[in-house]
């Protein structure tokens, strides 16, 4: 064999990231709340994500050979990542055709409608979460097919938010450990927090989110009690705990593409979602907030990159 | 205490020195021809002033420098002139070389070439500055800026600090290591001529924290010979840390305010700890500058070296000496891998500004599938000069100069943090170039105009 040179210019080492790599790891963090979910709900949550992810894999094939006449790019791993986080945030009972519906409206129109990976101004999953929110109200929040005796019944959230259960009687033990109804995903607070940290490691994310949209809604949360003059550590505690904060905070608005690109904007865009999300479950019609908060601060996303640019080197 | 460095931005690359790192200052043998390029250095090139059948000897000027920023050439051997024409350089760029051929080993009378050290000095900054200037001497650490332009303070503005650069951040480069740990005392005594030269009470060598036994030697030698005023400061490793700017910041604390503005506006004068080397010899032995340290390394290379090379020696001279490339497919590159330029021309000469040769196999300097930016921040986080490198290339790849210079395209140091650290291996930096060029083009044009 003999010596071929090649050129190119500068820099000649790459850096062993790659997209494929992050979206792995991203689904990686995931498999401890999916995990405990299955323990907890069953079998089932295991049907539920696969068909959302098969779903949103062959959308986005079929999408991208025979709409846009591209070479498919489920091989970065995005779509899957979709699927995952889209079936975290359904009632295990769903109908698995709702479930395949989510997928499309996830990826058809959240995705590859703006040019697929990248180019979508909003989370792709919370996409086909709000679409099936508003088109099946009852199956989205029907939290008993399906589900264990023991757990059957409303959630942590509706169910404080509508006095149907005191604060003082919440078990934060359960809401922490896994042991409370909601979203597959919004099971454990505590195994979403493990994968959160092994993203922090990994280097995938930055604490400048979760810690903005924890941290705003406990602050929140704490002002609210104080004005109420009980509850001063239950109902902080509760909001992180309960619903899909966690799940919001670490995986879904951590999303690259509708998240802003500066520390600086990171903080903005999670006091956003902190603030809109308590907003709604203190005083909206919802009991949950955080897909609402978190989509409507993906679109002030733009906005925020355009005003928080990095310090110039040199400039005070 | 917490280790300084520069303040935003940075990678942190494999550093891969230990290739070459043991390997001791090598004399290479004289080669029986040189191809000396008249244009080694930024600016203006030399003018040859030998012509075809010419006899010249070691240390003769060959290449009279053109206008303030430009520098003399120097013969590296002695011998006949063959040729004074135009020869490919590493990129395949036809550029005027004087050829030679060499006929034993004269050399100019007046260049000592005891090896006995020599410390004082009482030239004037003047006379060292003149010194320094016919020495041909350009910045070593492969910027070539010539070092008489750097000293020449201009008017109204004051030299507070010399800031020598002993980084070599470039991963696989040793030869500014191996000239701190075998050539301490030239290099120390040149840092206090150019110190004289600059009227200046303080200088700080920094020297990243991967080369402990360079700072401990060198310390021990400014304590035993008793420089006043030398001080050398470890530095967190961390690339670009040798760029001037970010080296600056990282010695001093101060930023360089953006371009125009130069590295004396905040009282810095920064220097490369070869150049130091070179600035001893040129004013204590008279000797120009006609040789560096090269390394050249590589994992695929079997063996790897650093050269003391007369300038102009044909680069296949040294990779005979290595033993060759090796098989399959390789990129060659004067400098190292983040910086380096790729060569295509194995009979280019070495030049002043090549402080190592990289040999890296093709799967090492394989460039990645490009796929859609996923706007994830990382070229934004790595960039040291406070740039969106995401946008600077996208907005070049769409022509927009306008928006590209609104975004301080031209802050751009070309370091390379951006595309190494993309996931989807967009070649950033490639873009940006492009608009940095045009952009600097287009103000250059506007300034013109706005002159008439």
């Amino acid at each position: 064999m003999a010596t071929r040179l090649f050129a190119s210019p500068s820099p000649h080492i790459h850096s062993a990231d790659n997209t494929r790599r992050i979206m792995g790891d991203v689904v990686l963090a995931l498999i401890p709340a999916l995990a405990v979910s299955t323990y907890v709900l069953g079998l089932r949550v295991l049907f539920v994500t696969f068909v959302a992810v098969a779903s949103c894999v062959l959308f986005e094939y079929f999408i991208s050979r025979l709409f846009l006449k591209r070479k498919a790019t489920i091989g970065d791993l995005s779509a899957v990542v979709t699927g995952v986080l889209l079936a975290f945030n359904l009632p295990v009972g769903i109908p698995w055709w709702i479930v395949v519906i989510g997928a499309l409206v996830a990826i058809g129109i959240g995705k590859m409608t703006f040019g697929g990976l990248g180019c979508n101004p909003f989370n792709p999953a919370l996409t086909g979460r709000i679409f099936l929110l508003i088109a099946y109200p009852v199956e989205m929040t029907d939290w008993t097919t399906g589900v264990p005796d023991a757990l059957s019944g409303s959630t942590m959230l509706p169910a404080v938010k509508y006095h149907l259960t005191s604060l003082a009687d919440v078990n934060f033990a359960h809401l922490f450990g896994g042991v409370m109804n909601g979203s597959m995903g919004e099971i454990s607070a505590v195994a979403l927090l493990v994968g959160g940290i092994y993203l922090l490691v990994r280097k995938v994310i930055s604490w400048h989110i979760p810690v903005a949209v924890l941290g705003t809604m406990a602050l929140f949360a704490f002002a609210t009690a104080i004005g109420q003059g009980d509850l001063m550590w239950q109902l902080p505690l509760f909001h992180l705990m309960a619903g899909g904060a966690m799940l919001g905070a670490i995986f879904m608005a951590t999303d690259y593409s509708t998240s802003p690109m500066t520390h600086k904007g990171m903080l903005i865009y999670g006091v956003g979602i902190g603030v809109i999300t308590m907003v709604i479950r203190l005083w909206g019609a919802y009991p949950e907030g955080m897909s609402f908060a978190i989509f409507i601060m993906n679109a002030a996303t733009p906005l925020i990159n355009k005003y928080c640019r990095p310090k110039r080197f040199g400039t005070k | 205490m917490r280790m300084r460095t520069f303040p935003i931005g940075g990678i942190h690359p494999s550093d891969n020195k230990e290739w070459s790192k043991g390997q001791a200052i090598e004399v290479l043998d004289l080669p029986n021809e040189v191809y000396v390029p008249m244009i080694q250095h930024i600016g203006a090139p030399a003018t040859p002033v030998v012509q075809k059948g010419d006899k010249v000897v070691t240390g003769q000027i060959i290449g009279q420098s053109m206008g303030f920023v430009s520098a003399n050439i120097h013969s590296p051997i002695s011998g006949v002139v063959t040729s004074v024409d135009a020869y490919p350089n590493g990129q395949g760029q036809r550029r005027m070389m004087v050829v030679i051929k060499r006929e034993g080993d004269e050399w100019l009378e007046e260049i000592d070439r005891t090896t006995t050290l020599k410390r004082e000095c009482s030239l004037s900054p003047e006379e060292i500055i003149a010194k320094i200037k016919n020495a041909g001497i350009v910045g070593l650490g492969g910027a070539q800026f010539p070092t008489h332009v750097k000293l020449t303070i201009p008017d109204g503005q004051k030299a507070e600090v010399l800031v020598i650069n002993g980084v070599e951040c470039e991963p696989y480069l040793t030869s500014d290591y191996r000239n701190m740990v075998e050539r301490a005392e030239m290099a120390l005594i040149g840092i206090e001529i150019i110190m004289r030269a600059l009227q200046v009470q303080h200088a700080v060598i920094g020297i990243e924290n991967n080369k402990p036994d360079a700072i401990e030697h060198i310390n021990a030698i400014i304590a035993r010979d008793n420089y006043r005023g030398i001080e050398v400061m470890p530095l967190k490793m961390r690339y670009p840390q040798g760029g001037e700017k970010q080296l600056i910041a990282a010695v001093t604390g101060r930023q360089v305010p953006p371009p125009p503005a130069l590295p004396i506006s905040v009282g810095a004068v920064v220097c490369n700890i070869s150049s130091a080397i070179a600035v001893y010899e040129a004013v204590q032995k008279n000797k120009p500058l006609i040789e560096r340290v090269v390394t050249i390394t590589g994992k695929g290379m079997k063996s790897t070296h650093n050269f003391l090379t007369r300038f102009g020696t044909p680069l296949n001279v040294l990779l005979e000496r290595a033993g060759g490339l090796p098989e399959g497919d390789v990129k060659l590159l004067n400098g190292g891998p983040m910086m380096g330029r790729s060569i295509v021309e194995t009979s280019a000469p070495i030049i002043k500004g090549c402080s190592g040769i990289t040999v890296l196999s093709g799967a090492e300097a394989a460039r990645g599938k490009e796929i859609a930016c996923i706007k994830c921040g990382r070229c934004v986080e790595a960039c040291p000069m406070g740039l969106e490198p995401y946008l600077l290339s996208k907005v070049a790849r769409l022509q927009k100069w306008d928006v590209a210079e609104e975004h301080n395209t031209v802050d751009c140091i070309e370091c390379g943090c951006c595309s190494y650290s993309c996931p989807s291996n967009l070649p950033l930096l490639d873009y940006i170039r492009i608009g940095k060029q045009t952009v600097m083009t287009n103000i250059r044009a506007r300034a013109a105009a706005n002159k008439k």
